[in-house]
């Protein structure tokens, strides 16, 4: 009975032949799932989910959260593998992070909300050679350096500014009112910089109709910002323009509010803050009316309406915006760039990347394209008002959803409710 | 100077003092502990932040107002700073300054790293009622959670006055401070009196943190920040004067605030340290502070 179970050469070759069937025979299939879309492109989604901007990082990883659901929605034949990193909301990390992704076998990098991070996400990918799709930063310099793998779907800084700027004139033409003055107050950190340089360059050029009166700058990580609002209320602009992020939109119109202060508008030349869920929940009454002049999901696309379904559904108590909008971009410019190069070489996905032309997706403005510096020119500003606790298309009028407020109405006015 | 920029400079100056009341609060309790035992506290931040965090769980959990909380959280942190002194810190006392240190920023590594572990790096603040409102006075706006803030800081800083002057107790740790021998000599259990003057340092920082969430988020890495500010509050003051904390408190509040305005809001800080800078090269005891502390 024993020498049944003897170890012999035969037994050796039997064993080999059997080992090398049973992992040969799943090859036709992994080579057929490789041709029609394999799910084997590794996507390193880099996002602040935790730290200062932890709400707007976990905004933007809802939007990638639901890619291949909507892919499949879409009958897209691609399914991505997509890890998360945090950054903790610091650019050191934002780079250790990209490092560590690399390392893991990351083929793309997606990321980092704020112009800082990918920045830094931005070195190590050139160093490395592995492509980034910036999803949100509007830092100009991102795409200004000659980078050979950064691509970014995403208003530069001028940008947004003229973007808003132009709904700014749109906005006093249609409600007749224009203000007379106005007071920029900005965060100082890498984005709001970029957007008070672009605006100090741009607004004399821009024949504005109301004189831009002091420009206040305050640190990212400010705790209190009455001395600031304080300065902003002496000048007795008819209008506030934050660059701000979400606490520090909180922590301002917090400050309005006490020290009884009321412009005609507070509408912000192309910045987050004021259209986030999280700012509309706990400014209650006192967050309606506000306006911001930013890239918004385009209702009459297909996609966006897909992917709105999927977000309901999965996100019930969270609000869809441009940070998961912008963020399931990246992803669908990863798929179909990963489609056109059917390769996860990072050489053949930039070429992709390159020539990439995506008609359906889900922002307004014309199709995704980059340019030559990797920048998509094609996008479009929308003036956002939060109406009902919701952030809701008012201008251009084509796309408006909701009718204009403007002037907005002062704090104790019957209409906050 | 027209009457819009005097306005301005007075409401300022108004925020200013509110603010540095609270951080006047805040750093008594370094400055109680310091003036009794010569132990410097490094891990006051981060007992402040916790006294924040207690604070702000009570609001979030039990829908507790920081303000009705505060006395609860102060008392825990009595009982938490005296068992603390009587395990770990007595057996310091006299040893080369050194070895304080290292015990007490192990001790402040420990708490912010429980504070990480248990609430995460995110910030989190309460909500009130009073949150949008303010008081007009003439001319002048009062943030009221600020003004509620402030005249809290002023009680509380009476009732420690109160327990130094007039309570035996107090007397005590105040002889036990002026002349560590002769307490030991009449009887007085100076031990004890360490422990309890401890309790009483943690309460101060235990109260300052409740009403400190009332006015901005707390976050772990808030901790090294507030040490800072505490230190910078009593050296201009004078390390272990009560009256030179509050008035290093008022001092620091008063200067950021007024820079602010002056100057560029993101670079009220630099005068804060600017102002420290000027104490120490002109009177390095602080302000009220005695020679050789």
């Amino acid at each position: 009975m024993t020498n049944q179970y003897r170890f012999t050469r035969r037994r050796l070759g039997q064993a080999a032949l059997a080992g090398a069937a049973a992992l040969g025979a799943p090859l036709p299939l992994r080579h057929a799932l490789a041709q029609s879309g394999p799910a084997d492109l590794k996507v390193a989604l880099l996002l602040p989910t935790s730290g200062a901007q932890a709400q707007i990082g976990q905004a933007c990883k809802r939007g990638a959260d639901l890619a291949n659901a909507v892919f499949a929605d879409m009958k897209m034949p691609v399914k991505l593998d997509i890890v998360n990193y945090d950054t903790e909301t610091k650019p050191d990390v934002a780079r250790t992070q990209a490092e560590k992704a690399i390392e893991a076998g990351a083929h793309v990098l997606v990321g980092a909300f704020d112009s800082g991070q990918t920045i830094a996400i931005a070195q190590v990918a050139e160093q490395r050679g592995i492509p980034l799709i910036v999803n949100i930063a509007a830092a100009p310099q991102i795409t200004e350096q000659g980078y050979k793998f950064v691509v970014r779907n995403f208003p530069t800084a001028p940008m947004l500014i003229g973007g808003a700027f132009a709904l700014h004139k749109e906005i006093f033409k249609a409600s007749g009112v224009t203000p007379k003055t106005a007071v920029l107050m900005s965060i100082n950190d890498t984005f709001g910089t970029a957007m008070i340089g672009g605006i100090k360059a741009m607004f004399p050029k821009l024949d504005m109709p109301y004189q831009l009166v002091d420009i206040i700058s305050y640190d990212p990580a400010a705790k209190d910002l009455s001395i600031e609002v304080a300065k902003a209320k002496a000048t007795k602009a008819d209008m506030l323009m934050p660059v701000c992020r979400l606490n520090d939109a909180k922590l301002m119109i917090q400050e309005l509010v006490k020290q009884r202060w009321e412009p005609m508008a507070v509408m912000n030349p192309g910045s987050p803050g004021l259209y986030e869920q999280d700012f509309l929940k706990t400014m209650g009454k006192y967050g309606e009316f506000h306006i911001s002049n930013v890239p918004w999901l385009d209702p009459k696309s297909a996609m966006t309406q897909s992917l709105e379904k999927q977000h309901a559904a999965k996100f019930a108590r969270d609000q869809l915006d441009l940070n998961g909008g912008f963020t399931f971009e990246a992803m669908l410019i990863a798929a179909q760039a990963w489609l056109a190069a059917k390769s996860t070489k990072p050489d053949a996905l930039m070429a992709a990347l390159r020539g990439l032309k995506v008609d359906q997706h889900v922002m307004v403005g014309g199709p995704i394209q980059f340019d030559a510096k990797g920048q998509n020119v094609n996008i479009v500003a929308a003036a956002v008002q939060n109406l009902k606790r919701k952030p809701t298309v008012v201008m251009p009028k084509a796309s408006a959803a909701a009718e204009l407020v403007f002037p907005e109405p002062g704090w104790n006015d019957k209409r906050r409710t | 100077m027209t009457s819009d920029f005097l306005l301005s400079l007075a409401q300022a100056i108004t925020k200013g003092l509110l603010t540095g009341m609270v951080y006047g609060l805040m750093a008594l309790g370094l400055s109680v502990i310091f003036g009794v035992m010569r132990v410097v506290n490094f891990a006051h931040g981060e007992m402040m932040i916790v006294g924040m965090y207690l604070a702000w769980a009570g609001s979030e959990y039990l829908q507790v107002s920081p303000m009705l909380s505060l006395p609860l959280i102060a008392a825990v942190f009595f009982v938490a700073g005296y068992a603390l002194q009587r395990g770990m810190i007595s057996p310091f006392i006299g040893r080369p300054e050194h070895q304080q240190f290292l015990l007490l920023l192990g001790i402040a590594l420990v708490l912010v790293n429980v504070c990480l572990a248990v609430v995460g790096p995110d910030s989190h603040g309460v909500q009130l009622d009073s949150q949008f409102d303010s008081y007009e006075v003439g001319p002048l706006v009062l943030d009221a959670v600020r003004l509620h803030a402030a005249i809290a800081a002023v009680v509380i800083a009476g009732l420690l006055w109160l327990f130094f002057t007039h309570t035996r107790i107090g007397k005590s740790i105040r002889a036990a401070a002026d002349n560590n021998m002769g307490a030991l000599v009449v009887g007085l259990n100076v031990k004890r009196l360490y422990a309890i003057t401890f309790g009483v340092g943690a309460a101060c920082v235990g109260a300052a943190g409740a009403l400190m969430i009332t006015i901005i988020p707390v976050t772990p890495f808030l901790a090294a920040e507030y040490t800072l500010l505490a230190f910078v509050i009593v050296i201009v003051g004078g390390l272990g004067s009560m009256t030179g904390a509050l008035l290093g408190g008022l001092l620091i509040g008063v200067s950021e605030a007024v820079a602010g305005l002056l100057v560029d809001p993101s670079l009220k800080s630099m005068f804060s340290f600017g102002l420290l800078i000027l104490v120490l090269l002109l009177r390095p005891q602080g302000l009220l502070g005695k020679r050789g502390t």
